[in-house]
């Protein structure tokens, strides 16, 4: 009852958002908000695999790619034509395009997956940074596949995606992927891949079948990139595999690390806080890439540990605090 | 079959350039366990420190192989004084933190090498002198070599040489060793690891300006991004190897070399930056610490 008003709540309120912020906010801001919601499921996703399992993947944005040009595709092909016909039978567009919107989403999401599992097998032999260099190696291959892959538009890059995306379903997702964190975070599959990360060796003497929790954690971080990737493609209306070089996986690495390996709340933070900086930094100009690449150095010398640490911020504490307060 | 060869004689060529970068990340992935994303734009920076002292000394007006060498012993000297102040302000500090924290210090120096190389030098592709005449030497079953080819070839061979004897005879070579093989027990043998690693450092910046120099004078255009892909692809050349092996690093580079003018010859050269890590993948699933990297029992 408690957890189906909990959801209940949250829809209204994004929908409220959803509503209220592009009458707020001028079309910039809109987007930089856009931005930092996808680069927070970007972020978290990227969490589960390398915070909490520890397994240094650095190809991030080839899940995203597959998801983006996946969604894409999907919503080019087909989504597009259901639109058409749901409006044909009365159903009002934010509808119709919604549900083609969460269709092509999952379709990404799951084609990414599906790659997460592919590159979470090698991890079954390799460790630290051979595995590291393998996701390299990997996102990089999807790059330059896409740049020889004429049918998706190759190095011109698509355009024409239907831009569906609005408030609502950037919030949406990122409220699955920190929910979904958090409960794993809680739950016994999460402590095997704490223990994984900790001390391989010894989960496994302690029976955790760390291969298939490794290739878990792949799955489920791959799948949320795809999404975002999704996200990214609707929102923009356009994909070039550009925006998917190695450069990009560095950048979702930074917020993992910057914000505390394993700290959803850190994440968070620091996605939106590397979103942001670039655009505060734009009247700088030409020092704008310059004091951000200083900042992360910096940071990483005076905070080596990332902005939280493995704490978390959240509810309870507050909740906790409130029922003391009560007593 | 000749133009197998001249492929050959090509991907040897490009295949050095590489191993020298390798290098460089080898030795300091072998000491710090760390993998020094800075390193191609440290050798983007031996190629612009080249092309200011080759103007500086009017080497592009009156081509001398001795002037030459002059650019080129600048150029890495440069860059290994740049290779010990990122290791005295950037890596030091983060040393005793988590691997990870100095990989994302690491990517950090890469970034601010990049843009503070365009906001320096500009983001405009700049050419880079002349400063060997290019002729072409036939070298029979119609194979041709450029001088400049052989020039790549020479010295990435005597830089080898170089390095190899620094390691396996000298005093702070052994040091090295020593460090790399165990940091705390070379320490309590009062070897000062703070000064290893930072030669260390040196070394491996000079070794990529050398290569930033060579490559310069084959392809002359330089711009301030040039590091990023080669310097991916020779840390990939590094894994192959095994990494923190020195012979590895050549051979790997080699190999990537090799192979990549293969593909560019024989199939499409839009494939050229897929089948270094193609390979890559490839060679790990069969041998999990590269070529020859020994596999290690993790203890427990």
């Amino acid at each position: 009852m408690k957890h189906v008003l909990g959801i209940v709540v949250s829809l209204g309120v994004l929908v409220a958002l959803d509503i209220v912020l592009p009458r707020l906010l001028n079309p910039y801001l809109f987007q930089v908000l856009v931005l930092c919601g996808i680069n927070v499921i970007l972020a978290v996703s990227l969490n589960l695999v390398n915070g909490f399992t520890g397994q240094f993947s650095i190809g991030h944005a080839g899940f995203m790619a597959i998801g983006a040009y996946g969604s894409a595709m999907f919503s080019l092909e087909i989504g597009q034509r259901w639109v058409t016909t749901l409006g044909a039978l009365g159903v009002p567009p934010v509808i119709a395009q919604g549900a083609a919107l969460l269709v092509a989403l999952l379709a990404g999401g799951a084609l990414a997956a599906v790659a997460g599992y592919l590159v979470g097998l090698p991890s079954l032999r390799l460790r630290g940074d051979y595995l590291a260099i393998v996701t390299l190696g990997f996102g990089e291959i999807i790059r330059v596949v896409i740049l020889n892959v004429d049918a998706i538009g190759a190095a011109r890059g698509l355009p024409g995606i239907p831009g569906w995306v609005n408030f609502f379903w950037v919030g949406f997702w990122v409220l699955i992927v920190i929910v979904v964190s958090r409960r794993l975070a809680a739950s016994t599959h999460g402590r095997a891949l704490f223990a994984i990360r900790d001390d391989e060796v010894a989960a496994e003497a302690l029976g955790v079948d760390t291969t298939s929790y490794k290739v878990l954690a792949f799955v489920m971080g791959a799948f949320f990139a795809g999404v975002a990737g999704g996200l990214f493609a609707h929102y923009l209306s356009y994909l070039n595999p550009n925006s998917f070089t190695f450069l990009k996986s560095i950048e979702v690495i930074a917020m993992v690390v910057l914000g505390g390996m394993g700290s959803i709340s850190g994440a968070v933070m620091a996605a939106v806080l590397l979103t942001l900086a670039p655009e505060l930094l734009r009247p700088v100009k030409d020092y704008r890439m310059v004091i951000y690449s200083l900042m992360l150095i910096v940071l990483m010398i005076t905070r080596p540990g990332g902005l939280m640490g493995s704490r978390e911020i959240g509810w309870p504490r507050f909740l906790r605090r409130a029922k003391a307060e009560h007593a | 079959m000749s133009e197998f060869l001249q492929q050959l004689v090509n991907g040897v060529t490009w295949g050095s350039v590489y191993a020298l970068i390798a290098l460089g990340y080898t030795m300091v992935y072998g000491i710090l366990r760390l993998i020094n994303f800075a390193h191609g734009d440290v050798y983007m920076l031996g190629a612009f420190f080249a092309y200011f002292a080759s103007r500086a000394l009017g080497a592009a007006t009156d081509p001398n192989p001795g002037k030459a060498l002059l650019v080129l012993v600048i150029s890495m000297l440069a860059a290994g004084a740049v290779g010990i102040v990122i290791e005295r302000f950037a890596y030091k500090p983060v040393r005793k933190s988590s691997r990870l924290s100095a990989l994302i210090t690491a990517i950090g120096v890469s970034l601010l090498l990049e843009n503070g190389g365009i906001l320096v030098f500009g983001s405009d592709p700049k050419f880079f002198p002349q400063i060997i005449t290019a002729r072409n030497i036939p070298l029979g079953l119609g194979v041709t070599i450029s001088n400049q080819q052989i020039i790549i070839l020479v010295v990435s061979l005597a830089l080898m040489f170089a390095l190899r004897f620094i390691v396996l005879q000298t005093r702070v070579g052994k040091a090295m060793r020593a460090v790399s093989y165990n940091p705390t027990a070379a320490a309590l043998m009062g070897i000062s690891v703070d000064r290893i690693v930072t030669f260390t450092f040196m070394l491996g910046s000079m070794l990529a300006a050398a290569a930033g120099v060579l490559v310069a004078l084959q392809n002359p255009k330089i711009e301030p991004l040039m590091g990023i892909m080669p310097g991916l692809k020779a840390f990939v050349a590094a894994v192959l190897g095994g990494i923190g092996n020195i012979p590895g690093a050549v051979l790997g580079g080699l190999v990537m070399g090799i192979a990549e003018v293969m593909v560019v010859g024989y199939v499409s050269p839009t494939y050229r930056d897929a089948i270094a890590f193609v390979l890559l993948i490839v060679i790990l699933l069969v041998r999990p610490a590269g070529i020859l990297g020994k596999a290690t029992a993790e203890k427990v």
